[in-house]
């Protein structure tokens, strides 16, 4: 089968800010108006592309629900596999490692665009509120970039390596940027922080993933050997793919058909290969996502980060950990999931109640957010736990939602710190007065932030109560020889409890850093936002309201992205 | 099996790079004693230009072409296989950026004579990578043993250099003469000196039933190689001679030897050891691979834990090589598994990473030696604003440290990965796992001097620091090849590695 050229759309988005950085490093470091210049085309351009891959897949999503009844309906041997790989779009692949069955694999499903749009937005929305760094521009422009480069890379990417590449490539660009443009406090602890934990976490899945690969490996040449070739036959695989392979396709097809679900891995009976390894590829991408209680390195890390780094972070990177998680870990390993994630939804309520719960004691501005996101991140990995569709496609909404707003609230905190010089709450106060449009802004966001309907906030978080709800009659815990069953109903009771606390905190936040009295002397030379910063919270303000009002313009994308997900996890709708 | 029948072109050919070696010694040599002191500069480029050249020969020569077929030459005493052209490659590569970045070292590369005796010990360590006899293997590891004693202790002048000259030669000799006597042990055992007769004799006759005079053999041997690759417990050199000596020579004795090293090793416990030896039900194969795993822990663990607390850049240096050898002996301990494909892949985890190894040190001590060259010290704290300083040494000192760390797109990242693969292949996750986290050990203390560059201030940050052309071509070089590792190039080095691999199981 030959296939028409097509533009690599996924990669011209990848390399783009690769090719930028690689230009501002040649530059001279005192033309910083061209530093900049060259920092927000590279950011516009790739912001577009976004856009065309997430409308053009949105376009798609109708044939691609239609290709799935057609596959429920003709009962294929490989549902899920098949579901999961129709749904791809601006597929790119290129052997890369060949001898290890390592291709260079990027496709966007429904699952991953709407990430690739956010991502697009806030680097954009990065780029635009460090037009003021004078020191260093050219490094901390080019190490953005790369950073960009490397988020990008792990959402698009469809073979495990590439996703791992990326994953470690972004880590790294991010240290340099908050131990060197940080808040000096905390910046080199913090960043160092930061790094070990999510570097732990993630080569640990790396070893995971290995296994899983060398496991899929011995089961199709193996036992796996006639579904192997069958695949290849059908074309759900390459004609010339080999049992050895990185690529997400092939793995989940060795998942589909239970080759990691065999008793007796690592000598143990009772043990198998992806109840073993579950909890350690999925906790050890989680940490990204801030799972209690490997969450530490989270508020630290957003408080002392520049305010750029702060959105890309809170904003996209922590996604990155829930999106991983979701693919290697639920995808891949069904069972495993079934095992270990009903335990593992009682960490993710202690993230969104305890998350809450330290955010209300916060008196600074910016640490209130870094832990309003540990608490919103909570409910990302809650909605993973129900392990339905309705639960989990909010949670996909929620991955977005949470994605613009925080990087609106990032945004919001370091327009008034730039102004003010403090971020002590009580000291501020009566900032309307001077910053009407970050008052609006951080409302809109604090009002989406506690789930009021109308804003993409409550179409998002909804969805996982309903989930879990729905999900309750069909969990049950085994501790020890005591089984616990229909307790997810107690969780959506006790997580609710969560956001009632976010409202309060929001409102305490909002009535007293924008509202009360203004203190004329001290705040005397504060003065209004520039065209930049209106812009940027336009970009990242509207998307929550359009989400709100037209959820359908990103709810079944998502909801197509998750059916091969819920198909391998066995359930139905 | 066995050495051909001699022919003397073919037998010429399999030792091309070395005959090539000697011309250039004596060319050196010669110019050395003819041009004026000031023309140094020229008998550095002459060398390093040379060096540079010959390295493209193995790849002419490249065995299994008609003209050079693979197999024993010269009475056995040299294998000409992939393996052995791999590791060539690298310790002359290794040494033509030596050369390069001595250029402008004080009381180093202001004398010929410096870049004679780098030759003479490339040409131990090329003959290290093909030999196949212990005969050869022990000539060749004093002729690059004894070079390194002299260039360690080169500055005259300065007394720690001395100090780590006089060091390293009463470890070496202590070394070298444990594992000679280990290898007396085998001939005298076996009757044969070619590594792969020796092999035949022990599995084919009726060895007694006691395995442990091959034991202590074996593991006198390793003693040797350990000193050679400075793995835990045999490493208690290197801090001292890493920091005591020329920097320069550092660099080269912190990669060339290792990998020509590395290149024997492989070869010794393959061919001398294999899998199908079991000498009274013990599995001579088993315990040499235990015997790696152990020595892998030990040296990551001890290497990265200790260089945590580092202040000095060499030091640093010399505890992360340390680490980095025991990453390497991950890959040596992945042989331990019986499939072929697994083993060929272990013996290629071993080649990239030592291939990817010698460009990421070469570039992190070409940055070293021009700041200590320009600021006259070697203290980790007085790194502080280098990017304010020299931004671009600051950045090509960050893509060296980011590859000894394994964090991509630097070629570090697949060096590691593949080690690791191999491991968890080779069923051995547990030893991936205590990879990887020392490997996060790892990554904090090379980015503690990252943040020194990037982020602490200092009194100099206006007074940039002066390259001069030679290190301009180093520094660019090395860290191209680094990055292209990281990213495209990884492919064609680890297949020609697998190739390699296929090439020692005769």
């Amino acid at each position: 089968m030959t296939e028409p050229f097509m533009f690599p759309i996924l990669s011209v988005i990848i390399f783009t800010p690769i090719a930028a950085a690689v230009i501002l490093l040649l530059i001279d470091s005192d033309k910083r108006d061209l530093i900049r210049g060259i920092s927000i085309t590279a950011a516009v351009i790739v912001l577009v592309l976004s856009g065309a891959v997430y409308f053009g897949y949105n376009n798609l999503v109708g044939q691609v629900n239609t290709n799935q009844a057609a596959i429920d309906a003709a009962g294929l041997a490989n549902p899920a596999t098949q579901m999961f790989k129709d749904g791809l779009a601006f597929e790119e692949k290129v052997p890369w490692l060949d001898s290890l069955g390592i291709s260079y694999h990027l496709g966007v499903d429904g699952l991953n665009a709407p990430m690739v749009l956010l991502t697009g937005m806030v680097a954009v929305a990065g780029v635009l509120i460090s037009w003021r760094i004078e020191d260093r521009t050219r490094e901390f422009m080019a190490f953005f970039m790369l950073l960009v480069a490397g988020v990008y890379g792990v959402f698009v990417a469809i073979d495990m390596f590439v996703l791992f590449f990326f994953y470690e490539l972004a880590i790294f660009p991010m240290y340099l940027l908050i131990a060197t443009w940080g808040w000096v406090k905390l910046r080199e602890y913090a960043a160092m922080k930061l790094t070990l934990y999510i570097l732990i976490g993630s080569v640990i899945a790396l070893v995971g993933v290995i296994a899983m690969v060398l496991v899929a490996s011995n089961y199709f040449t193996n036992e796996g050997a006639a579904v192997f070739e069958a695949a290849k036959a059908s074309g759900l695989l390459a004609e010339n793919a080999r049992p050895f392979s990185f690529d997400m396709t092939q793995l989940m097809l060795a998942a589909e058909n239970g080759a990691f679900d065999v008793a007796g891995y690592a000598g143990v009976e009772t043990l198998t290969f992806a109840k073993l390894w579950f909890p350690f590829v999925f906790i050890g991408f989680g940490v990204l996502a801030g799972v209690f209680p490997f969450h530490n390195w989270s508020p630290d890390g957003h408080v002392a980060a520049p305010t750029a780094v702060s959105m890309i972070h809170a904003g996209v990177l922590m996604k990155l950990g829930a999106y991983a998680a979701l693919r290697a870990g639920v995808q891949l390993m069904p069972e495993g999931a079934q095992t270990h994630l009903p335990w593992i939804v009682f960490l993710t309520l202690i993230n969104v109640v305890y998350g809450a719960f330290i955010a209300f004691r916060q008196r600074d501005f910016k640490y209130v957010i870094g832990f309003s996101s540990v608490s919103h991140m909570g409910l990302v990995s809650m909605g993973w736990a129900s392990m339905n569709i309705i639960g989990m496609t909010g949670a996909g909404l929620q991955m977005f939602s949470h994605g613009a707003m925080t990087a609106l609230f990032f945004g919001c905190v370091g327009m008034v710190y730039d102004r003010a010089h403090t971020r002590d709450i009580p000291s501020l106060g009566g900032f309307v007065k001077r910053m009407p449009w970050v008052a609006v802004a951080f409302i809109i966001g604090g009002l989406t932030s506690m789930g009021m309907p109308g804003l993409s906030g409550f179409i998002a978080e909804f969805p996982i109560f309903v989930g879990m709800w729905n999900a309750s009659p069909n969990v049950a815990l085994q501790i020890g020889g005591f089984t616990l069953t229909n307790y997810y109903s107690i969780i959506v009771v006790l997580a609710a409890l969560g956001i009632v606390i976010t409202a309060a905190y929001v409102l305490r936040v909002t009535s007293q850093v924008f509202f009360g009295e203004f203190n004329e002397q001290r705040y005397s030379d504060v003065t209004d936002i520039t065209i930049t910063d209106r812009i940027i919270l336009f970009l990242l303000g509207a998307p929550l309201i359009i989400l709100g009002v037209y959820p359908i313009i990103m709810a079944p994308m998502i909801e197509a992205g998750l059916r091969p997900v819920i198909a391998i996890l066995g359930g139905g709708a | 099996m066995g050495a051909t029948e001699f022919d003397l072109a073919t037998s010429l050919l399999a030792i091309l790079p070395e005959i090539a070696l000697t011309v250039l010694a004596i060319l050196v040599l010669g110019l050395d004693l003819y041009l004026p002191k000031s023309q140094v500069r020229t008998v550095a480029y002459v060398a390093g230009v040379g060096l540079g050249l010959i390295a493209a020969l193995p790849l002419i020569v490249w065995p299994g072409s008609p003209a050079t077929p693979e197999g024993l030459y010269w009475g056995g005493m040299i294998r000409h296989d992939v393996l052995s052209q791999i590791f060539k490659v690298m310790v002359l590569l290794a040494a033509a950026i030596t050369c390069l970045m001595s250029v402008d070292v004080k009381g180093v590369g202001h004398r010929g004579e410096f870049y004679l005796i780098v030759i003479v010990s490339t040409l131990g360590m090329t003959l290290l990578a093909s030999s196949a006899d212990l005969i050869m293997a022990f000539l060749a590891l004093e002729t690059t043993s004894i070079p390194l004693y002299l260039l360690a202790a080169f500055k005259r002048s300065d007394q720690k250099s001395v100090e780590s000259g006089v060091k390293y030669f009463l470890f070496g000799a202590f070394a070298s003469a444990i594992m000679l006597y280990g290898l007396s042990l085998l001939y005298g055992f076996t009757g044969q000196t070619n590594l792969y007769l020796i092999a035949a004799q022990l599995t084919s006759e009726a060895f007694a039933n006691n395995p442990i005079p091959v034991l202590a053999a074996l593991v006198m041997i390793i003693v040797g190689f350990g000193f050679k690759i400075s793995a835990v417990p045999f490493h208690f050199w290197t801090p001292d001679v890493y920091e005591g000596a020329p920097t320069p020579v550092t660099a080269f004795l912190s990669v060339a030897s290792k990998a020509a090293s590395f290149a024997l090793l492989v070869r010794f416990l393959v061919a001398v050891f294999p899998l199908s030896l079991v000498i009274g039900d013990a599995s001579i194969h088993n315990f040499w691979v235990q015997l790696m795993a152990a020595s892998a822990v030990v040296s990551m663990t001890l290497g990265n834990v200790v260089a945590l607390a580092q202040r000095n850049i060499k030091r640093l240096l010399a505890y992360s090589s340390i680490a980095q050898a025991g990453y390497t002996l991950i890959g040596v301990a992945a042989l331990q598994s019986a499939s072929d494909v697994v083993q060929a892949q272990a013996v290629a985890s071993v080649g990239f990473y030592m291939f990817m190894y010698v460009f990421t040190n070469l570039l992190s001590f070409a940055v070293v030696i021009l700041f200590s060259e320009a600021t006259g010290s070697e203290t980790i704290a007085d790194l502080a604003g280098l990017s304010r300083r020299s931004p671009w040494l600051a950045l090509m000192m960050t893509i060296g440290l980011l590859s000894l760390a394994g964090v991509p797109p630097t070629a570090g990242f697949f060096g590691k990965f593949f080690v690791f693969n191999a491991a968890v292949q080779a069923d051995l996750t547990w030893l991936a796992v205590v990879g990887v986290l020392n490997a996060i050990i790892g990554l904090y203390y090379y980015l503690v001097v990252v943040k020194v560059m990037y982020v602490d201030r200092s009194e100099d940050e206006d007074k940039p620091i002066p390259v001069s052309r030679p290190y301009a071509w180093v520094l660019a070089i090395t860290s191209i090849v680094v990055i292209v590792l990281g990213t495209i190039g990884a492919q064609t080095v680890f297949d020609w590695a697998v190739r390699s691999a296929g090439s020692l199981f005769l």
